[in-house]
């Protein structure tokens, strides 16, 4: 894969709007500042040269006792130039919030109640962010590495009795 | 002593007309549905036991057979779908999954069916072989002839001192995080978010 997604994002953006742009095995990635998040993306999809029409998907990483402790993580894909890049926002466990993509990429929306739900990543201005996966009851967020294995939170037992 | 002796031929006379006419509800969540259905079609043919009628509705059935992983999150549905059910009722598990949560262990899965509903019969396997689910089957009918169904001994101690029926723990309570101002998932308290709408129950029932 070219250097062409990566050329267009550094001549667009600077050294304080992105973090680094790396390439590996032909995946490039771009490492974004939290204030930049929204603009990055805006012009990922719009750019005539890059042109990221496909949100393919939003998910997150927890990396325990390393700060920023989360990246969430996109993945993009232009269908017309057949061409990927992946996005990564990193956000502290303090303040794990990050700007909305609902209003770059609709399909953005159901990803970020799930990276909300499982991670507790708040996307500022979101329209529905609510639990998607687990129940409202729930406490928590499973999937941070903090998250007791075990831990569980019925909504409903029975009680054994004498036939038991 | 001849009544005693009347009734207890005609319990076994009914047993025996329960057992060979189970009206199944299939609760099929995951991928042991497949081996139910095996289980149902002609080649292993459950209609040899008089189990062949699937009935989708709880109301009309008598045999919960609980096909795949249950989650958290369903356990109040599975355990209305139970109480729903006229008694006597019997419950399957079928695999491992539904019997003790399987190779599911996380905050996710229930460690088993019977945390919510009582069980009569466990179907070991991931998925169990058709064979073992008609072999579960005979053994669910050996203990409805004798009387021994969970359900069968809760209605015989009520009727003898009043009140043996199966309770959850946990009040089973209306969802109300799609309405405004319900819940918003902002993580309220287990059991204890929406106190205010427990008297909303008897209405939406």
């Amino acid at each position: 894969m070219s250097q062409n997604v990566l050329d267009r994002v550094k001549a667009q953006f600077t050294a304080g709007e992105l973090v680094e742009t790396g390439a590996q095995h032909g995946d490039e990635w771009v490492r974004v500042r939290r204030d930049s998040w929204v603009a990055v993306a805006t012009f990922l999809r719009d750019d005539p040269a890059t042109k990221m029409e496909m949100f393919i998907d939003l998910t997150v990483v927890d990396r325990f006792s390393t700060e920023p402790r989360f990246d969430v993580v996109v993945h993009l894909y232009s269908v017309s130039l057949k061409q990927r890049v992946r996005l990564y926002g990193g956000v502290t466990e303090d303040d794990p919030t990050l700007e909305t993509l609902v209003g770059v990429w609709a399909g953005a929306n159901w990803f970020e109640r799930e990276a909300y739900d499982l991670y507790g990543v708040r996307f500022k201005g979101h329209p529905d962010l609510r639990r998607i996966l687990m129940y409202p009851e729930f406490v928590g967020h499973p999937l941070r590495k903090d998250y007791p294995k075990e831990k569980r939170q019925p909504l409903v037992r029975r009680q054994p009795n004498s036939v038991d | 002593m001849g009544l005693d002796f009347y009734t207890g031929k005609l319990a076994d006379a009914v047993n025996w007309a329960r057992k060979f006419s189970l009206f199944s509800y299939p609760f099929v969540t995951a991928c042991c549905g497949m081996e139910y259905m095996s289980v149902a079609a002609p080649k292993y043919d459950i209609a040899r036991f008089g189990a062949e009628f699937p009935r989708f509705s709880p109301r009309q059935a008598d045999l919960l057979i609980i096909v795949g992983t249950i989650t958290e999150r369903q356990g109040p549905a599975l355990r209305r779908i139970y109480d729903q059910m006229c008694e006597p009722k019997w419950v399957i598990a079928f695999g491992v999954c539904a019997s003790t949560g399987g190779f599911y262990q996380n905050y996710s899965t229930m460690p088993g069916a019977d945390q919510v509903v009582p069980v009569d019969v466990y179907i070991p396997g991931c998925p169990p072989r058709p064979e073992q689910v008609l072999d579960a089957l005979i053994l669910l009918q050996e203990r409805i002839q004798r009387g021994e169904g969970h359900s069968q001994v809760m209605l015989k101690a009520e009727q003898k001192n009043g009140g043996g029926y199966d309770v959850p723990t946990t009040a089973i309570r209306p969802r109300t995080s799609h309405l405004p101002g319900g819940d918003k998932g902002g993580g309220g308290n287990v059991g204890g978010g929406n106190v205010g709408n427990v008297g909303n129950v008897g209405k939406e029932g």
